[in-house]
C-alpha cells in the first residue's frame, strides 16, 4: 500500500503553519484513493512532541528523519533527509509546502528523484480517468490557471501555495505511529553555509496576521503619503502593505509587499489606494474577505476584484475617508 | 584568470500585457500572443545580467548568455549584450520550445557543458511566464554545484561566493565555493540601461547558434513530465459596489459609511 507523504517542515522544534494545511490536502486526497497520510521531519533528535502534533493534525504515520547533520539549519540537509526518505518509503505522492525552504526543496527533490513536480499548486484532487493526481495552479502571474495531471512516475510531488488549505481542527485522540529513520548522511551533502539571518522586525501588527490591511500603490506619488496610510492601520488595527512598484521604487522597504513574489495577505478587509490590480498583485491578496479599492481610473482592474471602489484622487477621497473612519472608532 | 559568468536568460511574453489583451487558445493549451506587444527578456533574468555586470565592474569577468528556445525576437535578446554581456548563446531549435522545466534545465545543463569552463552560472528567480522558480534548480542539480536562490547581493571572494539572499523580513548571508549557481531577485536593484556604445557594440556580435543535435539531446528527456490537461483564464465573479458622493471628498465618506455598515470597520 503506498501512502501520501507530507514534509514536515519544522522550526524551534514546532511545525510550521503550512504543515497543518498539507496535511488537510494529503486527508481530502486519501479520502479519493483510501491511501495514509504520512509526514517525514527531518530532525537532529530531542523534538517528541512534534509527532504528535502531526497526528492530532492528521497524520497516520510520523516519520522522524534522524541525522546529526539536520542540527544545523541546512537546506542541502533537508533535501538529502528527504530524498532518503522517499527512497525508504516510495510514497505515491509528496506534498510540500510553498514556503521560502520548499519551493527550493521541490524541485531539488524532483530531480533527485528523476520524477516530475508541480510548482504553487491551489488545488490537488485525484482524476477519475487516470487516477493520478491532478494539480491545479495559477500561471502566467494569475492571468491563466493550469491544470496538470501526473504521468505514471512516482512520487507525483506536489508543492502547496500557503494558506489555501484550512487545518483540521487538532484532534488529540487521533492515534498514529512514529517511525524513526536514520538518515546516515555524508557530510559532503551540505554545499551551502548560513552564515547569518538578519531579520526586519515590523512594528505593530505583522500584515500576515492583520485583520485589515491598507496597501498603497505607485498611484500615491510617492513615500509621504503612505503616513496617511499608516494613520488609517492605527486606528483600524491594521497593517500597510504596498504593490512591488513602489518597493522597487524604494519608497517603502520590501518586506512591505504584497503579491505573487512578496507576501501572502488573507486579512477581513483590505483597502487599496493608487494600485492597478496586476494579477501578479492580486495573486497576494485573492484570500481577502473583501476588497476595497479607490483609485481614479475606474477601468482599473483592481474594480474586477474589489466589492467596493471609489473612482478618484486619493488626494480628495482619502482625508475625508480617514476622518470619517475616525469618528465611527471613537463613536 | 578572469571570473567567468554564465547568465540564463528566457525569452517571456510581456507580464505587464493588460488583462484585457490576455487570451489563450483553451484547445491548443496555449496563450495567443497579444498582437503588438512584443515579447521581453524575462524581469528577473535582466537582474541577473545586472549582477553579472557588478560583479564584472568590480573586476575581472566574462559574461556569456545563454538561452534556450526557437522563435527569439533579436532586437529583444540581444539586450543583454548592449548592457554589455560578451558573449550569447542561443541553442535554438524547434525541439527544444515551449519546453517544461525539467527538459529546460537538461538543455541548458548540456549547453554549459559544452561551454566549458565557468565559474558562476547566474539565472533569474523565476520566469515570469509559469512562474516555477525550477530551472535553475535543475541545472545545479543536474552539473552538481551547489545553489542559492533569491540573491539581493553577490560577493565573489577568493574562491567563493557570498550571497545576500533576499526574505519576505530581511535577508539571510549564505556562502558557498564556486562553481556554484545562484538566483537573482528584483531586490538587487535596477537593471541598468544599455548605453548607445553599448547598443552599437552589441549590433555589431552575432550569437552562436546550436541547435538540439549540437548538444546531442536525448529527444525522450525533452517530453513533458506532466500532462497539462487545461488552460483558461478564470471568470471573476465579483460585483464592485461603486460608492459615489457629491464630489469625491464625499464619496470618501460615504465609503467609510458603507463600510460601518457592513461591519467591515
Ligand atoms: C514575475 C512578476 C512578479 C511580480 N510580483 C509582484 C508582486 O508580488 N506584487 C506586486 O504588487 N506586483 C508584482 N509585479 C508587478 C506587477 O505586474 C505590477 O507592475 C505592479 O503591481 C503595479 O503596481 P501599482 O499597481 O502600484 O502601479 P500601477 O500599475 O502603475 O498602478 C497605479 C494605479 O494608481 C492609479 N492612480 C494614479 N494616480 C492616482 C491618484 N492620484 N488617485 C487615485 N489613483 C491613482 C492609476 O489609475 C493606476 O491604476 C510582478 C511582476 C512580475 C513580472
Ligand atoms: N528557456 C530558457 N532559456 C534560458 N534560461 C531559462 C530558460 N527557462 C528558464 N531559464 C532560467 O531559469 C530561471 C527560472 O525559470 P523557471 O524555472 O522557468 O521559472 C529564469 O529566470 C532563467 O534564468
Amino acid at each position: 500500500m503506498t501512502e501520501i507523504l507530507v514534509v514536515g517542515e519544522a522550526a524551534n522544534e514546532k511545525l510550521q503553519p503550512v504543515v497543518g494545511e498539507l496535511l488537510a490536502a494529503a486527508r481530502s486526497l486519501s479520502a479519493s484513493t483510501g491511501e495514509e497520510v504520512s509526514v517525514a521531519i527531518p530532525s537532529a533528535g530531542g523534538d517528541e512532541e512534534i509527532s504528535s502534533e502531526a497526528i492530532a493534525l492528521g497524520a497516520d504515520r510520523v516519520y522522524m528523519i534522524r541525522d546529526p547533520l539536520l542540527a544545523e539549519p541546512s537546506l542541502d540537509a533537508q533535501v538529502a533527509a528527504i530524498e532518503t526518505a522517499c527512497r525508504q518509503i516510495e510514497p505515491s505522492t509528496v506534498l510540500v509546502g510553498r514556503t521560502p525552504a520548499g519551493r527550493d526543496l521541490g524541485p531539488r527533490l524532483a530531480f533527485r528523484l528523476g520524477v516530475g513536480m508541480a510548482q504553487d499548486c491551489v488545488q490537488i484532487e485525484l482524476d477519475d480517468a487516470t487516477q493520478r493526481v491532478a494539480a491545479t495552479r495559477p500561471v502566467y502571474g494569475g492571468n491563466a490557471v493550469a491544470r496538470m495531471i501526473f504521468k505514471d512516475a512516482n512520487p507525483q510531488i506536489v508543492v502547496l501555495r500557503a494558506k489555501v488549505y484550512e487545518p483540521l481542527e487538532p484532534d488529540s485522540s487521533r492515534k498514529g505511529d512514529v517511525v524513526a529513520i536514520q538518515a546516515n548522511l555524508d557530510a559532503s551533502v551540505i554545499q551551502t553555509r548560513l552564515v547569518e539571518t538578519v531579520n526586519r522586525e515590523a512594528e505593530g501588527v505583522r500584515m500576515e496576521d492583520a485583520p485589515i490591511v491598507i496597501g498603497g500603490g505607485r498611484g500615491l506619488g510617492g513615500p509621504e503619503p503612505f503616513e496617511m496610510l499608516e494613520d488609517l492601520a492605527k486606528l483600524l488595527g491594521g497593517a500597510v502593505g504596498a504593490s512591488r512598484a513602489v518597493c522597487d521604487a524604494g519608497w517603502l522597504d520590501h518586506s512591505y509587499q504584497i503579491g505573487l513574489t512578496g507576501k501572502t495577505i488573507t486579512p477581513g478587509l483590505y483597502i487599496t489606494v493608487g494600485i492597478s490590480g496586476a494579477s501578479q498583485h492580486m495573486a497576494g491578496c485573492s484570500g481577502a474577505k473583501s476588497l476595497v479599492a479607490i483609485n481614479r481610473d475606474s477601468d482599473a482592474n483592481i474594480f474586477k476584484e474589489a466589492a467596493f471602489g471609489v473612482v478618484g484622487d486619493w488626494k480628495n477621497v482619502l482625508p475625508s475617508f480617514i476622518e470619517t473612519v475616525r469618528e465611527l472608532v471613537k463613536s | 584568470m578572469p571570473l567567468k559568468i554564465v547568465v540564463c536568460v528566457k525569452q517571456v511574453m510581456d507580464p505587464e500585457t493588460p488583462v484585457s489583451a490576455f487570451k489563450i487558445d483553451r484547445d491548443a493549451k496555449r496563450v495567443i500572443p497579444a498582437p503588438g506587444i512584443p515579447p521581453v527578456v524575462n524581469g528577473f533574468d535582466e537582474n541577473a545580467v545586472e549582477a553579472a555586470l557588478r560583479l564584472k565592474d568590480g573586476g575581472d569577468a566574462e559574461i556569456t548568455v545563454v538561452s534556450a528556445g526557437d522563435n527569439f525576437v533579436m532586437d529583444v535578446m540581444k539586450k543583454p549584450l548592449s548592457m554589455g554581456a560578451d558573449r550569447m548563446v542561443l541553442v535554438q531549435d524547434e525541439a527544444v520550445e515551449d519546453l517544461d522545466g525539467f527538459a529546460t534545465a537538461y538543455t541548458l545543463a548540456e549547453a554549459i557543458k559544452k561551454l566549458g569552463e565557468y565559474d558562476l552560472i547566474l539565472c533569474g528567480r523565476q520566469a515570469s511566464d509559469w512562474d516555477n522558480a525550477l530551472v535553475p534548480l535543475g541545472i545545479a542539480e543536474m552539473l552538481g554545484l551547489p545553489c542559492i536562490t533569491m540573491a539581493q547581493k553577490i560577493e565573489v571572494t577568493d574562491g567563493g561566493v557570498i550571497v545576500e539572499r533576499a526574505m519576505s523580513d530581511g535577508y539571510e548571508v549564505v556562502e558557498a565555493s564556486l562553481p556554484a549557481l545562484v538566483t537573482v531577485s528584483n531586490e538587487l536593484g535596477e537593471p541598468r540601461y544599455p548605453t548607445l556604445r553599448g547598443i552599437m557594440t552589441a549590433s555589431r556580435k552575432t550569437p552562436d547558434i546550436w541547435s538540439a543535435s549540437d548538444l546531442g539531446l536525448d529527444r525522450a528527456r525533452l517530453a513533458p513530465s506532466l500532462e497539462l490537461a487545461d488552460l483558461f483564464v478564470p471568470v471573476s465573479d465579483r460585483q464592485c459596489e461603486f460608492i459615489e458622493g457629491e464630489d469625491e471628498a464625499d464619496a470618501g465618506r460615504q465609503l467609510a459609511l458603507r463600510l460601518r455598515e457592513e461591519k467591515l470597520i
